[in-house]
């Protein structure tokens, strides 16, 4: 079980030799284009509306964010599943990297959803089901990344972060049924576009948003995991050194 | 491995009957914190009363975390941690004992602090039934969710930090059912605190299957 | 450097069998390539400077430093795909005393020989072995002195009957009588069957226990002292 295929400097998995690819130069521009038709659809093109004004503007992004939060939330619980299944390195990292960017976009949802209510409730901060979760979401985060970043040997730090990445999908599961019943107790507003039906250009924009937000996820893990897994080989050369080092240090005795 | 468990268990508690350190340090801290919610809060105006429930659990997490902590530096000590990894016991049972050490020793907490609110808060306490199962339910949450969580932390310079960060957030749904449960309770409409009682039951259940498979890797090279 | 095929190894199996075992803290390779044969029975000395890598090299065999390359058997486990099963079998007397503090000696003894699947009656002798019962027995080993949590340690390995003894410094700390018996428990134990490898600073006297002596330097076995089965002494 706790068995290493390959020692903390072998590198059993093949990964990328640096931070960018042809293929990431090509989705960093699609992903530029797409923020570009975003702004233009969400913030020129479609029409305020009727109850929120141009407020609702923001949904454009902060819900596609809050969806690719739990997505990301996810995406870890699953590398690191994979990381304890088969000692995969690779998967270790993309845990990793889908953590860190989660927390970005979980960040990002929290301070949108606050724009957003400041002109709508009056108010910075309702106890709303839906942004005490992301709140919660944003802790449990922040607690995985905590672990990962203890000064601990490699193997040490990724299967503990292993374990609590793995804990997320319950822990976020458990934690969202508890805050809406707790919440369903008292009736308040919930962070939606409720009321009038949303549609036509309103509801294109939400969906060039949600293209948009996701490209920039998927390129912001993969430049991330990139450049977690370089880290590691620089971590991981100089072994055969380090030996000779060391055992030039019997030869003086 | 239930008898590995039992080993571990006993001997937790044999250690803290014998260092008095929960008796002597970490009931007095719980006892503390319900005299700093009455500063906190006007005692007048009966906030109190009102409050008790949230407060009660919020005394027992703080203080339960002491006991957790300590649960584990017991461990930490002097080789102990190769010791135990040589001793043949299985991690799973080495898990299960720890939890019911820490869980016996949150029960007693919770009793005396039923006491404290009791005579300090002049909570009057009905709905016997529901509080016992709370108690019960929540124990078992807190109690699997924290030695699993005080492990992941175990043997690291930051484990004092680590713990808290790590584990209140996990037991936020347990603070806020335990809470709402035991205000069932008290009001008189016990009907409204069984879901708690449920949601807290998967919590436990959760984490005790997470702790026996999760605690063999999580012991290693720590 | 490299006999491959040791003499002893006909019918019985060594019982460790290390060929390049290399082994990492960190990124340090505290053992960088180490070759050890034991056969059973034997009294090993392993000496050499302070950070040679003695330390490191008792814990790998005791299967909680895992080693990422080389070769490594002990007792007929190997250790790069099972450290686990090969634990219980040894006993490690370590830096660290692997005691609790507020627990009585006699607690501490009787819970590690439980927890080691051994019954209380071996927990009871190797207290009278070591000159632990009666008075010492009831109290904490917070309050003892070096020379009695040393025994207190011993106590618990021996009621533990392993079949492999890892001994680092086992002289470290006790007075004359003291290491007597520690002799006498090693000479014992590999008369009823145990392999005793241990690292000492008194190299007067483990030179006289010792029926090999392997000297490590820079984390590997040197050649002096031979890293297969001739490096006999006596």
């Amino acid at each position: 079980m706790t068995t290493e295929t390959a020692g903390p400097f072998g590198a059993s998995d093949s990964g990328p030799t640096s931070t960018g690819s042809r293929t990431t130069m090509i989705l960093g521009i699609v992903t530029l284009v797409a923020l570009g038709v975003l702004v233009l659809f969400g913030l020129i093109l479609s029409p305020a509306d009727e109850n929120q004004g141009d407020a609702v503007r923001i949904m454009y992004v902060h819900v596609p964010s809050a969806t690719l939060s739990y997505v990301g939330c996810f995406l870890t619980a699953i590398g690191s599943a994979v990381f304890l299944w088969r000692k995969s390195r690779w998967w270790d990292l993309v845990a990793y990297a889908s953590a860190e960017v989660a927390a970005l976009f979980t960040a990002f949802t929290l301070v949108t959803g606050m724009l957003w209510g400041r002109p709508t409730w009056g108010v910075f901060w309702v106890w709303d089901a839906r942004l005490t979760s992301e709140a919660m979401l944003m802790l449990l985060l922040l607690g995985y990344l905590a672990v990962r970043g203890i000064a601990a040997d490699y193997g040490v730090r990724a299967k503990r972060a292993a374990i609590v990445g793995l804990l997320l999908v319950p822990n976020v599961f458990i934690v969202r049924q508890s805050v809406q019943w707790w919440r369903t107790l008292h009736q308040t507003p919930t962070l939606s576009l409720s009321g009038a039906e949303i549609q036509g250009l309103m509801l294109f924009s939400l969906f060039t948003g949600f293209i948009a937000i996701t490209l920039s996820f998927i390129w912001m893990v993969i430049h991330r995991f990139r450049v977690a897994w370089l880290e590691e080989q620089v971590d991981a050369e100089g072994l055969d050194t380090a030996i000779a080092e060391r055992r030039a240090e019997g030869v003086v005795l | 491995m239930l008898h590995d468990a039992w080993l571990i268990a006993r001997k937790d508690l044999k250690l803290e009957i014998r260092s008095r350190v929960a008796l002597n340090q970490v009931v007095p801290f719980a006892l503390l914190v319900l005299v700093l919610f009455a500063f906190a809060l006007d005692p007048d105006r009966g906030l109190l009363e009102k409050a008790t429930p949230g407060l009660y659990w919020i005394a027992v997490l703080f203080s339960g975390l002491l006991a957790m902590q300590r649960s584990f530096a017991v461990e930490a000590a002097d080789g102990v941690t190769d010791a135990l990894r040589l001793s043949g016991l299985v991690p799973a049972g080495i898990y299960l004992g720890k939890t019911l050490s820490v869980a016996v020793q949150l029960l007693v907490l919770e009793m005396l602090l039923g006491v404290g609110v009791a005579v300090l808060y002049g909570t009057s306490i009905t709905g016997w039934l529901l509080l016992l199962a709370t108690i019960v339910v929540a124990t078992a949450a807190i109690s699997t969710a924290g030695t699993l969580f005080g492990v992941v932390a175990a043997g690291l310079r930051v484990r004092e930090t680590l713990l808290p960060l790590l584990l209140l957030p996990v037991l936020a749904p347990v603070l806020i059912g335990a809470t709402r449960a035991f205000e069932a309770a008290l009001s008189g409409t016990p009907s409204e605190g069984w879901p708690w009682v449920g949601l807290m039951s998967v919590f436990a259940a959760v984490y005790v299957v997470a702790g026996i498979f999760g605690f063999g890797p999580l012991m290693e090279e720590s | 450097m490299e006999p491959d095929h040791p003499t002893s190894r006909s019918g019985t199996e060594p019982v460790v069998h290390l060929r390049g075992a290399v082994a990492l803290l960190g990124r340090f390779p505290a053992l960088a390539g180490v070759d050890l044969d034991v056969d059973r029975r034997r009294i090993v000395l392993l000496r050499g400077a302070n950070g040679a890598g003695k330390t490191t090299l008792l814990r790998a065999l005791a299967g909680l430093v895992p080693i990422s390359a080389g070769e490594a058997i002990v007792l007929g486990v190997d250790l790069r795909v099972d450290r686990q099963s090969v634990r219980h079998r040894v006993g490690l007397l370590a830096h660290g005393t692997g005691l609790y503090d507020e627990l009585s000696v006699a607690d501490n003894v009787r819970f590690w020989t439980l927890a080691a699947g051994a019954v209380l009656a071996d927990a009871e002798s190797a207290m009278i072995r070591l000159g632990l019962d009666g008075r010492l027995s009831d109290v904490s080993v917070g309050r003892l002195s070096t020379g009695q949590r040393r025994r207190t340690s011993l106590a618990c390995l021996i009621a533990r009957r392993p079949e492999l003894w890892l001994l680092d410094e086992p002289h470290a700390g006790l007075d004359k009588e003291g290491r007597d018996v520690v002799d006498e428990l090693v000479r014992d134990a590999a008369a009823a069957g145990a392999t005793i490898i241990l690292s000492s600073h008194e190299l007067d006297r483990a030179i006289d226990l010792a029926d090999e002596i392997v000297t490590l330097g820079g984390g590997v076995a040197l050649d002096d002292s031979g890293a297969g089965g001739d490096g006999h002494v006596a």
